[in-house]
Protein backbone atom coordinates (compact mmCIF):
# COMPACT_ATOMS: atom_id res chain seq x y z
CA UNK A 1 0.00 0.00 0.00
CA UNK A 2 1.02 3.48 -0.89
CA UNK A 3 0.70 5.71 2.13
CA UNK A 4 0.09 9.43 1.80
CA UNK A 5 1.19 11.91 4.93
CA UNK A 6 -1.41 15.18 5.63
CA UNK A 7 0.02 17.67 7.55
CA UNK A 8 -1.29 20.92 8.97
CA UNK A 9 0.46 23.50 10.91
CA UNK A 10 0.22 26.03 14.16
CA UNK A 11 2.81 28.47 14.20
CA UNK A 12 2.93 30.88 16.92
CA UNK A 13 4.98 33.95 16.33
CA UNK A 14 5.99 36.54 18.82
CA UNK A 15 5.13 40.40 17.75
CA UNK A 16 8.52 42.31 18.22
CA UNK A 17 6.50 44.82 20.01
CA UNK A 18 8.36 46.87 22.85
CA UNK A 19 5.43 45.99 25.19
CA UNK A 20 2.78 43.26 26.37
CA UNK A 21 -0.29 43.03 24.06
CA UNK A 22 -2.69 44.66 26.44
CA UNK A 23 -0.19 46.02 29.64
CA UNK A 24 2.74 48.53 29.59
CA UNK A 25 5.44 45.72 30.98
CA UNK A 26 8.29 45.46 28.74
CA UNK A 27 8.73 41.85 26.34
CA UNK A 28 12.24 41.46 26.44
CA UNK A 29 13.12 38.42 26.86
CA UNK A 30 14.57 36.86 29.89
CA UNK A 31 15.08 38.76 32.75
CA UNK A 32 14.52 37.23 36.60
CA UNK A 33 11.52 35.55 36.87
CA UNK A 34 8.03 37.75 37.73
CA UNK A 35 9.96 41.30 36.98
CA UNK A 36 8.43 42.09 33.93
CA UNK A 37 4.74 41.99 35.32
CA UNK A 38 2.03 44.05 36.48
CA UNK A 39 -1.61 43.90 37.76
CA UNK A 40 -3.26 44.05 34.33
CA UNK A 41 -1.01 40.63 33.13
CA UNK A 42 -1.20 38.94 36.44
CA UNK A 43 -5.28 39.02 36.32
CA UNK A 44 -5.91 41.09 39.14
CA UNK A 45 -9.40 41.87 39.76
CA UNK A 46 -10.82 45.50 39.05
CA UNK A 47 -8.07 45.32 35.99
CA UNK A 48 -9.31 46.23 32.37
CA UNK A 49 -6.78 45.14 28.98
CA UNK A 50 -5.91 47.72 26.95
CA UNK A 51 -4.71 46.49 22.93
CA UNK A 52 -1.70 48.00 22.11
CA UNK A 53 -2.40 49.69 18.68
CA UNK A 54 1.09 48.26 17.11
CA UNK A 55 0.11 44.84 17.93
CA UNK A 56 -3.20 45.22 15.66
CA UNK A 57 -0.27 47.14 13.10
CA UNK A 58 1.78 44.32 13.25
CA UNK A 59 -0.89 41.53 12.78
CA UNK A 60 -2.85 42.98 9.82
CA UNK A 61 0.54 43.70 8.46
CA UNK A 62 1.29 39.61 8.46
CA UNK A 63 -1.99 38.96 7.30
CA UNK A 64 -2.04 41.19 4.53
CA UNK A 65 1.67 39.95 3.67
CA UNK A 66 0.06 36.21 3.33
CA UNK A 67 -2.73 37.36 1.36
CA UNK A 68 -5.51 36.80 3.92
CA UNK A 69 -8.62 38.69 3.90
CA UNK A 70 -8.62 41.56 6.54
CA UNK A 71 -11.69 41.60 9.31
CA UNK A 72 -13.34 44.72 9.12
CA UNK A 73 -15.23 43.95 12.45
CA UNK A 74 -12.85 42.37 14.49
CA UNK A 75 -12.50 41.28 18.38
CA UNK A 76 -11.44 39.20 20.87
CA UNK A 77 -12.57 35.94 22.97
CA UNK A 78 -11.98 34.88 26.29
CA UNK A 79 -10.94 31.04 26.13
CA UNK A 80 -11.25 29.55 29.55
CA UNK A 81 -8.75 26.96 31.15
CA UNK A 82 -7.65 25.52 34.48
CA UNK A 83 -3.81 25.48 34.33
CA UNK A 84 -1.61 27.62 36.17
CA UNK A 85 0.40 29.22 33.15
CA UNK A 86 -2.12 31.84 32.73
CA UNK A 87 -2.84 33.50 35.97
CA UNK A 88 -6.07 34.62 35.10
CA UNK A 89 -7.34 31.68 34.18
CA UNK A 90 -8.34 32.25 30.77
CA UNK A 91 -6.47 33.11 27.76
CA UNK A 92 -7.73 35.99 25.89
CA UNK A 93 -7.47 34.68 22.05
CA UNK A 94 -9.37 35.27 18.84
CA UNK A 95 -11.78 32.61 17.95
CA UNK A 96 -14.94 33.80 16.21
CA UNK A 97 -13.93 36.75 14.31
CA UNK A 98 -10.00 36.26 14.01
CA UNK A 99 -7.92 39.33 12.51
CA UNK A 100 -7.36 37.93 9.09
CA UNK A 101 -8.72 34.63 6.86
CA UNK A 102 -8.32 33.04 3.88
CA UNK A 103 -4.32 33.66 3.00
CA UNK A 104 -1.99 32.04 0.89
CA UNK A 105 1.36 31.28 0.55
CA UNK A 106 3.76 30.12 -2.32
CA UNK A 107 6.23 27.69 -1.88
CA UNK A 108 9.40 26.01 -4.04
CA UNK A 109 10.78 22.39 -3.14
CA UNK A 110 12.72 19.86 -4.97
CA UNK A 111 9.41 18.53 -5.95
CA UNK A 112 8.43 21.80 -7.54
CA UNK A 113 6.21 24.60 -6.75
CA UNK A 114 3.04 24.89 -4.75
CA UNK A 115 0.64 26.87 -2.41
CA UNK A 116 -0.44 26.50 0.96
CA UNK A 117 -3.88 27.89 2.12
CA UNK A 118 -3.76 29.92 5.02
CA UNK A 119 -6.52 29.23 6.98
CA UNK A 120 -6.80 31.71 9.67
CA UNK A 121 -4.33 34.45 11.29
CA UNK A 122 -5.50 35.44 15.10
CA UNK A 123 -4.15 37.84 17.73
CA UNK A 124 -3.56 36.62 21.36
CA UNK A 125 -1.51 36.67 24.50
CA UNK A 126 1.32 33.88 25.05
CA UNK A 127 1.31 32.30 28.51
CA UNK A 128 4.06 32.37 31.35
CA UNK A 129 6.36 29.68 31.94
CA UNK A 130 6.11 26.86 34.54
CA UNK A 131 8.80 24.51 35.80
CA UNK A 132 8.83 21.51 38.14
CA UNK A 133 11.23 21.91 40.82
CA UNK A 134 11.64 18.14 41.59
CA UNK A 135 13.50 18.52 45.23
CA UNK A 136 10.34 20.61 46.48
CA UNK A 137 7.65 18.41 44.45
CA UNK A 138 6.07 21.94 43.70
CA UNK A 139 5.52 23.77 40.16
CA UNK A 140 7.61 27.19 39.65
CA UNK A 141 5.67 29.91 37.92
CA UNK A 142 6.89 32.47 35.96
CA UNK A 143 5.03 34.94 34.50
CA UNK A 144 7.26 37.05 32.41
CA UNK A 145 5.87 36.12 29.13
CA UNK A 146 2.66 36.05 30.44
CA UNK A 147 0.93 38.24 27.78
CA UNK A 148 3.52 38.68 25.34
CA UNK A 149 1.40 39.33 22.12
CA UNK A 150 1.64 36.40 19.60
CA UNK A 151 -0.13 35.48 16.28
CA UNK A 152 -1.35 32.13 15.83
CA UNK A 153 -1.16 31.30 11.87
CA UNK A 154 -2.72 28.52 10.92
CA UNK A 155 -2.61 26.35 7.68
CA UNK A 156 -4.97 24.01 5.81
CA UNK A 157 -3.84 20.18 6.23
CA UNK A 158 -1.95 20.84 2.90
CA UNK A 159 1.47 19.54 3.35
CA UNK A 160 2.72 16.03 2.07
CA UNK A 161 6.10 16.30 2.92
CA UNK A 162 8.73 17.76 5.71
CA UNK A 163 10.71 19.29 2.97
CA UNK A 164 6.92 21.37 2.63
CA UNK A 165 7.16 21.97 5.55
CA UNK A 166 10.10 23.32 5.96
CA UNK A 167 10.21 25.48 2.90
CA UNK A 168 6.84 27.07 4.05
CA UNK A 169 8.28 27.70 7.57
CA UNK A 170 11.71 29.22 5.89
CA UNK A 171 8.89 31.50 4.00
CA UNK A 172 6.99 32.49 6.56
CA UNK A 173 9.85 33.38 8.86
CA UNK A 174 11.33 35.64 6.27
CA UNK A 175 8.65 37.47 5.87
CA UNK A 176 7.90 38.29 9.37
CA UNK A 177 11.36 39.20 9.66
CA UNK A 178 11.59 41.35 6.25
CA UNK A 179 8.01 42.98 7.54
CA UNK A 180 10.00 43.58 10.92
CA UNK A 181 6.76 42.01 12.72
CA UNK A 182 8.98 39.47 14.71
CA UNK A 183 12.60 38.68 15.02
CA UNK A 184 11.02 34.82 14.99
CA UNK A 185 14.06 33.58 16.85
CA UNK A 186 13.32 29.80 17.25
CA UNK A 187 16.23 29.26 20.33
CA UNK A 188 14.25 32.07 22.06
CA UNK A 189 10.66 30.69 21.17
CA UNK A 190 9.66 33.62 19.50
CA UNK A 191 8.53 31.07 16.93
CA UNK A 192 7.16 27.98 17.53
CA UNK A 193 5.42 25.46 15.56
CA UNK A 194 2.54 22.50 16.27
CA UNK A 195 2.32 19.54 13.97
CA UNK A 196 -1.04 18.10 13.44
CA UNK A 197 -0.56 14.94 11.11
CA UNK A 198 -2.12 12.14 9.96
CA UNK A 199 -2.28 9.46 7.36
CA UNK A 200 -3.88 7.89 4.58
CA UNK A 201 -4.27 5.25 1.65
CA UNK A 202 -2.92 7.99 -1.27
CA UNK A 203 -5.96 9.41 -2.47
CA UNK A 204 -8.18 8.20 0.09
CA UNK A 205 -9.87 10.22 3.11
CA UNK A 206 -8.54 11.71 5.69
CA UNK A 207 -7.50 10.04 8.59
CA UNK A 208 -7.00 10.41 12.47
CA UNK A 209 -4.33 13.02 13.39
CA UNK A 210 -2.50 13.40 16.33
CA UNK A 211 -0.68 17.06 17.08
CA UNK A 212 2.85 17.56 18.27
CA UNK A 213 4.20 19.97 20.11
CA UNK A 214 7.65 21.09 21.65
CA UNK A 215 9.15 21.41 18.42
CA UNK A 216 11.89 23.96 18.69
CA UNK A 217 14.07 24.04 15.38
CA UNK A 218 13.78 23.20 11.65
CA UNK A 219 15.63 19.78 12.24
CA UNK A 220 13.77 18.53 15.11
CA UNK A 221 10.36 19.37 13.32
CA UNK A 222 11.68 17.25 9.76
CA UNK A 223 12.50 14.17 12.56
CA UNK A 224 9.20 14.43 14.23
CA UNK A 225 7.61 14.18 11.04
CA UNK A 226 9.15 11.34 9.83
CA UNK A 227 9.01 9.25 13.16
CA UNK A 228 5.38 9.93 13.24
CA UNK A 229 4.17 9.17 9.85
CA UNK A 230 6.29 5.85 10.40
CA UNK A 231 4.56 5.26 13.88
CA UNK A 232 1.01 6.06 12.40
CA UNK A 233 1.59 3.75 9.23
CA UNK A 234 3.09 0.86 11.32
CA UNK A 235 -0.13 1.38 13.87
CA UNK A 236 -2.48 0.47 11.18
CA UNK A 237 -0.63 -1.78 9.08
CA UNK A 238 -0.54 -4.05 12.79
CA UNK A 239 -4.23 -3.67 12.52
CA UNK A 240 -4.34 -1.40 15.39
CA UNK A 241 -6.00 2.25 15.56
CA UNK A 242 -4.56 5.94 15.81
CA UNK A 243 -6.07 7.91 18.91
CA UNK A 244 -6.26 11.45 18.66
CA UNK A 245 -3.92 13.00 20.78
CA UNK A 246 -1.63 15.53 22.03
CA UNK A 247 2.16 14.00 21.29
CA UNK A 248 5.30 15.87 22.65
CA UNK A 249 8.93 15.11 20.57
CA UNK A 250 11.77 14.06 22.59
CA UNK A 251 14.87 15.80 20.95
CA UNK A 252 16.99 13.86 22.93
CA UNK A 253 15.37 10.05 22.52
CA UNK A 254 14.08 10.70 18.56
CA UNK A 255 10.40 9.91 18.96
CA UNK A 256 7.34 11.39 19.96
CA UNK A 257 5.41 10.02 23.48
CA UNK A 258 1.83 10.98 24.32
CA UNK A 259 1.19 13.58 27.16
CA UNK A 260 -1.13 13.07 29.43
CA UNK A 261 -4.57 14.13 27.50
CA UNK A 262 -5.67 17.42 28.96
CA UNK A 263 -9.06 15.39 29.30
CA UNK A 264 -10.65 18.06 31.69
CA UNK A 265 -9.93 20.91 29.78
CA UNK A 266 -11.24 20.33 26.59
CA UNK A 267 -14.13 22.93 26.72
CA UNK A 268 -12.64 26.06 26.74
CA UNK A 269 -16.02 27.99 26.91
CA UNK A 270 -14.91 30.52 24.62
CA UNK A 271 -17.52 33.52 24.53
CA UNK A 272 -16.61 36.93 23.38
CA UNK A 273 -14.02 39.47 25.65
CA UNK A 274 -16.20 41.64 27.75
CA UNK A 275 -13.04 43.83 29.04
CA UNK A 276 -11.99 44.77 25.40
CA UNK A 277 -14.60 46.95 22.91
CA UNK A 278 -14.36 45.58 19.00
CA UNK A 279 -11.63 46.94 16.43
CA UNK A 280 -13.16 48.05 13.31
CA UNK A 281 -10.91 48.63 10.23
CA UNK A 282 -11.16 51.40 7.90
CA UNK A 283 -9.83 51.19 4.34
CA UNK A 284 -7.93 54.08 4.39
CA UNK A 285 -6.13 51.90 7.48
CA UNK A 286 -5.30 48.89 5.53
CA UNK A 287 -4.30 51.21 2.45
CA UNK A 288 -1.52 52.56 4.47
CA UNK A 289 -0.46 49.46 5.88
CA UNK A 290 -0.59 48.19 2.13
CA UNK A 291 1.63 51.19 1.02
CA UNK A 292 4.21 50.85 3.98
CA UNK A 293 5.02 47.12 3.33
CA UNK A 294 8.97 46.93 2.63
CA UNK A 295 10.17 45.17 -0.31
CA UNK A 296 10.46 41.35 0.90
CA UNK A 297 13.21 38.97 0.13
CA UNK A 298 12.07 37.23 -2.87
CA UNK A 299 11.29 41.02 -4.17
CA UNK A 300 15.05 41.54 -3.73
CA UNK A 301 16.02 38.42 -5.00
CA UNK A 302 14.23 39.30 -8.69
CA UNK A 303 15.85 42.27 -8.43
CA UNK A 304 19.59 41.72 -7.98
CA UNK A 305 19.22 39.15 -10.41
CA UNK A 306 17.34 41.52 -13.17
CA UNK A 307 19.40 44.63 -12.43
CA UNK A 308 22.90 43.27 -11.13
CA UNK A 309 22.87 40.25 -12.88
CA UNK A 310 24.11 38.47 -9.07
CA UNK A 311 23.81 34.79 -9.60
CA UNK A 312 21.24 33.10 -7.38
CA UNK A 313 23.26 31.88 -4.88
CA UNK A 314 24.72 35.39 -4.34
CA UNK A 315 20.85 36.77 -4.08
CA UNK A 316 20.74 33.87 -1.29
CA UNK A 317 23.43 34.66 0.66
CA UNK A 318 22.78 38.39 1.07
CA UNK A 319 18.72 38.39 1.66
CA UNK A 320 19.62 35.50 4.19
CA UNK A 321 19.25 38.42 6.93
CA UNK A 322 17.01 41.85 6.35
CA UNK A 323 19.97 43.93 7.44
CA UNK A 324 22.85 42.08 5.31
CA UNK A 325 20.42 42.99 2.51
CA UNK A 326 20.46 46.71 3.83
CA UNK A 327 23.98 46.84 4.22
CA UNK A 328 24.38 45.19 0.52
CA UNK A 329 22.04 48.36 -0.76
CA UNK A 330 23.67 51.11 0.90
CA UNK A 331 27.11 49.76 -0.90
CA UNK A 332 25.69 49.78 -4.08
CA UNK A 333 24.01 53.39 -3.43
CA UNK A 334 27.62 54.30 -2.40
CA UNK A 335 29.12 53.40 -5.85
CA UNK A 336 30.51 49.91 -5.19
CA UNK A 337 30.37 47.29 -7.91
CA UNK A 338 27.25 44.79 -7.10
CA UNK A 339 29.57 41.66 -7.72
CA UNK A 340 32.07 43.11 -5.49
CA UNK A 341 29.61 43.97 -3.13
CA UNK A 342 28.88 40.51 -3.07
CA UNK A 343 31.91 39.18 -2.73
CA UNK A 344 33.18 41.23 0.52
CA UNK A 345 29.84 39.90 2.52
CA UNK A 346 29.60 36.54 1.35
CA UNK A 347 33.72 35.94 2.37
CA UNK A 348 34.85 38.54 4.56
CA UNK A 349 32.00 39.81 6.22
CA UNK A 350 29.86 36.80 6.95
CA UNK A 351 33.56 35.03 8.02
CA UNK A 352 34.08 38.31 10.56
CA UNK A 353 30.66 37.54 11.64
CA UNK A 354 30.73 34.13 11.88
CA UNK A 355 34.32 34.46 14.02
CA UNK A 356 32.36 37.14 16.32
CA UNK A 357 28.95 34.83 16.86
CA UNK A 358 27.33 38.23 15.96
CA UNK A 359 23.89 38.65 14.14
CA UNK A 360 24.44 41.10 10.94
CA UNK A 361 22.22 43.81 12.87
CA UNK A 362 24.93 43.70 15.24
CA UNK A 363 27.88 44.29 13.13
CA UNK A 364 29.95 47.62 13.85
CA UNK A 365 31.44 48.33 10.35
CA UNK A 366 29.32 50.82 8.49
CA UNK A 367 28.64 50.20 4.93
CA UNK A 368 30.60 53.84 3.59
CA UNK A 369 33.87 52.09 5.41
CA UNK A 370 33.50 48.86 2.89
CA UNK A 371 32.32 51.09 0.24
CA UNK A 372 35.67 53.02 0.59
CA UNK A 373 37.64 50.00 0.99
CA UNK A 374 36.30 48.70 -2.54
CA UNK A 375 36.70 51.76 -3.99
CA UNK A 376 40.37 52.24 -3.07
CA UNK A 377 40.86 48.27 -4.74
CA UNK A 378 38.86 49.20 -7.63
CA UNK A 379 41.01 52.75 -8.55
CA UNK A 380 43.90 50.51 -7.59
CA UNK A 381 45.53 52.08 -4.63
CA UNK A 382 44.90 48.47 -2.89
CA UNK A 383 45.65 45.35 -3.87
CA UNK A 384 42.87 42.51 -2.54
CA UNK A 385 44.91 40.79 -0.07
CA UNK A 386 45.92 44.46 1.46
CA UNK A 387 42.34 45.18 1.42
CA UNK A 388 41.55 42.17 3.38
CA UNK A 389 44.55 43.04 6.23
CA UNK A 390 42.83 46.03 6.47
CA UNK A 391 39.22 45.05 6.46
CA UNK A 392 40.49 42.64 9.40
CA UNK A 393 41.61 45.91 11.01
CA UNK A 394 39.14 48.52 10.71
CA UNK A 395 36.11 45.90 11.43
CA UNK A 396 35.52 45.70 15.19
CA UNK A 397 35.88 49.55 15.14
CA UNK A 398 34.48 50.92 11.91
CA UNK A 399 37.98 52.86 11.80
CA UNK A 400 39.04 55.03 9.51
CA UNK A 401 39.82 53.39 6.17
CA UNK A 402 42.28 56.17 4.19
CA UNK A 403 44.09 56.33 7.79
CA UNK A 404 44.89 53.26 8.22
CA UNK A 405 46.03 53.00 4.93
CA UNK A 406 48.30 56.22 4.82
CA UNK A 407 49.08 55.16 8.34
CA UNK A 408 50.71 52.34 7.55
CA UNK A 409 52.21 52.86 4.04
CA UNK A 410 49.96 50.05 2.52
CA UNK A 411 49.35 52.39 -0.93
CA UNK A 412 49.64 49.55 -3.54
CA UNK A 413 53.07 50.58 -5.49
CA UNK A 414 51.65 51.67 -9.66
CA UNK A 415 54.91 53.06 -10.35
CA UNK A 416 56.37 51.31 -13.02
CA UNK A 417 59.46 52.40 -12.75
CA UNK A 418 60.06 51.18 -8.88
CA UNK A 419 58.41 47.83 -9.63
CA UNK A 420 60.94 46.91 -12.75
CA UNK A 421 63.62 48.40 -10.10
CA UNK A 422 62.55 45.70 -7.58
CA UNK A 423 62.15 43.36 -10.28
CA UNK A 424 66.06 43.92 -11.52
CA UNK A 425 67.25 43.41 -7.94
CA UNK A 426 65.64 40.29 -7.37
CA UNK A 427 66.82 38.44 -10.75
CA UNK A 428 70.47 39.42 -9.80
CA UNK A 429 69.60 38.07 -6.47
CA UNK A 430 68.23 34.68 -7.62
CA UNK A 431 69.79 33.91 -10.70
CA UNK A 432 69.43 30.34 -10.42
CA UNK A 433 65.19 30.86 -10.23
CA UNK A 434 65.55 33.36 -12.90
CA UNK A 435 67.35 30.56 -15.49
CA UNK A 436 65.26 27.54 -14.11
CA UNK A 437 62.45 30.06 -15.38
CA UNK A 438 63.98 30.61 -18.72
CA UNK A 439 65.27 26.59 -18.93
CA UNK A 440 60.61 25.80 -18.74
CA UNK A 441 60.64 25.36 -14.85
CA UNK A 442 56.98 27.47 -14.78
CA UNK A 443 57.08 27.22 -11.12
CA UNK A 444 60.23 29.61 -10.54
CA UNK A 445 58.16 32.25 -11.77
CA UNK A 446 55.61 31.89 -8.83
CA UNK A 447 58.84 32.54 -6.70
CA UNK A 448 60.14 34.90 -8.28
CA UNK A 449 57.00 37.06 -8.03
CA UNK A 450 56.64 36.29 -4.41
CA UNK A 451 60.64 38.22 -3.84
CA UNK A 452 59.48 40.97 -6.09
CA UNK A 453 56.07 41.24 -3.65
CA UNK A 454 58.23 40.92 -0.70
CA UNK A 455 60.48 43.34 -1.58
CA UNK A 456 57.76 45.84 -1.66
CA UNK A 457 56.54 44.84 1.50
CA UNK A 458 53.15 42.95 -0.54
CA UNK A 459 51.80 46.52 -2.27
CA UNK A 460 52.99 46.02 -5.39
CA UNK A 461 49.94 45.66 -7.93
CA UNK A 462 50.29 41.63 -9.17
CA UNK A 463 49.66 42.30 -12.52
CA UNK A 464 52.55 45.49 -12.99
CA UNK A 465 54.57 42.97 -11.19
CA UNK A 466 54.32 39.80 -13.34
CA UNK A 467 54.66 41.98 -16.43
CA UNK A 468 57.66 44.03 -15.19
CA UNK A 469 59.36 40.05 -14.51
CA UNK A 470 58.50 38.39 -18.03
CA UNK A 471 59.66 41.49 -20.06
CA UNK A 472 62.89 41.30 -18.03
CA UNK A 473 63.50 37.17 -18.28
CA UNK A 474 62.31 38.03 -22.04
CA UNK A 475 59.83 35.43 -22.44
CA UNK B 1 -30.13 22.13 32.18
CA UNK B 2 -30.22 19.28 35.51
CA UNK B 3 -27.26 20.41 37.81
CA UNK B 4 -26.09 16.95 39.48
CA UNK B 5 -23.89 16.32 42.90
CA UNK B 6 -21.58 14.83 39.93
CA UNK B 7 -21.20 18.32 38.08
CA UNK B 8 -20.81 20.42 41.20
CA UNK B 9 -17.75 17.98 42.25
CA UNK B 10 -16.43 18.10 38.60
CA UNK B 11 -16.69 22.08 38.78
CA UNK B 12 -15.00 22.40 41.73
CA UNK B 13 -12.25 20.09 40.97
CA UNK B 14 -11.53 21.87 38.13
CA UNK B 15 -11.18 25.38 39.75
CA UNK B 16 -9.19 23.79 43.02
CA UNK B 17 -12.21 24.21 45.30
CA UNK B 18 -12.78 22.05 48.51
CA UNK B 19 -16.56 22.21 49.19
CA UNK B 20 -17.90 20.67 52.66
CA UNK B 21 -20.82 18.25 51.82
CA UNK B 22 -23.31 20.88 53.04
CA UNK B 23 -21.54 23.45 50.32
CA UNK B 24 -22.05 20.71 47.59
CA UNK B 25 -25.82 20.40 48.47
CA UNK B 26 -26.04 24.14 49.15
CA UNK B 27 -24.40 24.75 46.09
CA UNK B 28 -26.09 22.61 43.83
CA UNK B 29 -29.33 24.10 44.74
CA UNK B 30 -28.51 27.78 44.00
CA UNK B 31 -26.63 26.82 40.52
CA UNK B 32 -30.34 25.01 39.73
CA UNK B 33 -31.96 28.04 40.16
CA UNK B 34 -29.53 30.08 38.28
CA UNK B 35 -29.27 27.92 35.48
CA UNK B 36 -33.04 28.09 36.05
CA UNK B 37 -33.35 31.25 34.90
CA UNK B 38 -31.70 30.44 31.58
CA UNK B 39 -34.88 28.74 30.55
CA UNK B 40 -36.92 31.80 31.09
CA UNK B 41 -34.38 33.22 28.88
CA UNK B 42 -34.54 30.04 26.20
CA UNK B 43 -38.35 31.44 25.69
CA UNK B 44 -37.68 34.39 23.23
CA UNK B 45 -37.48 33.67 20.17
CA UNK B 46 -33.78 35.03 19.03
CA UNK B 47 -33.64 33.28 15.11
CA UNK B 48 -32.96 36.38 13.12
CA UNK B 49 -31.64 38.30 15.58
CA UNK B 50 -27.72 39.21 15.53
CA UNK B 51 -26.02 38.47 18.58
CA UNK B 52 -24.91 41.45 20.50
CA UNK B 53 -21.16 41.10 22.37
CA UNK B 54 -20.69 44.49 23.89
CA UNK B 55 -23.48 46.83 24.57
CA UNK B 56 -21.44 50.35 24.69
CA UNK B 57 -21.05 51.75 21.16
CA UNK B 58 -16.97 51.83 21.80
CA UNK B 59 -14.54 50.31 19.09
CA UNK B 60 -10.93 50.60 18.56
CA UNK B 61 -9.75 51.87 22.15
CA UNK B 62 -6.08 51.49 21.52
CA UNK B 63 -3.02 52.27 23.19
CA UNK B 64 0.96 53.86 22.42
CA UNK B 65 3.59 51.29 22.11
CA UNK B 66 5.72 52.90 25.37
CA UNK B 67 7.13 50.79 28.25
CA UNK B 68 5.44 51.65 31.60
CA UNK B 69 7.24 50.13 35.21
CA UNK B 70 6.42 46.82 35.92
CA UNK B 71 5.10 46.24 40.05
CA UNK B 72 7.64 45.23 42.18
CA UNK B 73 7.98 41.79 42.70
CA UNK B 74 7.70 41.23 46.61
CA UNK B 75 4.78 43.17 46.38
CA UNK B 76 3.49 41.17 43.50
CA UNK B 77 4.18 37.50 45.03
CA UNK B 78 2.83 39.27 48.29
CA UNK B 79 -0.19 38.54 47.35
CA UNK B 80 -0.08 34.58 46.69
CA UNK B 81 -0.27 31.65 48.97
CA UNK B 82 3.22 30.36 48.19
CA UNK B 83 6.45 31.56 46.93
CA UNK B 84 10.13 31.80 47.04
CA UNK B 85 10.59 35.30 46.60
CA UNK B 86 11.23 34.74 42.75
CA UNK B 87 8.51 32.42 41.57
CA UNK B 88 5.00 31.52 42.34
CA UNK B 89 4.88 28.02 43.61
CA UNK B 90 2.26 26.27 42.55
CA UNK B 91 1.09 22.06 42.96
CA UNK B 92 2.58 19.98 40.42
CA UNK B 93 1.18 21.21 36.87
CA UNK B 94 3.94 20.18 34.73
CA UNK B 95 4.32 16.34 32.92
Amino acid sequence: MIWETVIGLETHVELATKTKIFCGCTTAFGGPPNTHCCPVCTGMPGTLPVLNGRVLEFAVKAGLALNCQITRYSRFDRKNYFYPDLPKAYQISQLYLPIARDGAVSISTEAGDKTIRIHELHMEEDAGKLAHDPWIDQTRADYNRCGVPLIEIVTQPDFRTADEVIAYLEKLKETLQYLGVSDCKMQEGSLRCDVNLSVRPLGGGLGTRTEMKNLNSFKAIARAIGYEAKRQIELIEGGKRVVQETRRWDENKDATYAMRSKEDAQDYRYFPEPDLPPVELTEAYLDELRQSRPELAEEKRARYRADYGLPEYDCRMITSDRSLAAFFEELTALGAPPKQGANWIMGEVLGALSQRAMEPGDMPLTAPTLARLIALVEGGTLNRNTAVKVFEAVFDTDGDVDAYVKEHGLEQVNDSGLVREACAKVLSAHPKSAADYQGGKEKAFGFLVGQVMRELKGRANPQAVNAALKELLGS
Amino acid sequence: MRITQELVDYIAGLARLELEPEEKRDMTAELERIVAYMDVLNQLDTAGVEPISHVFPVKNVLREDEVTPSQDRAELLAGSPAGDGEAFLVPKAVE
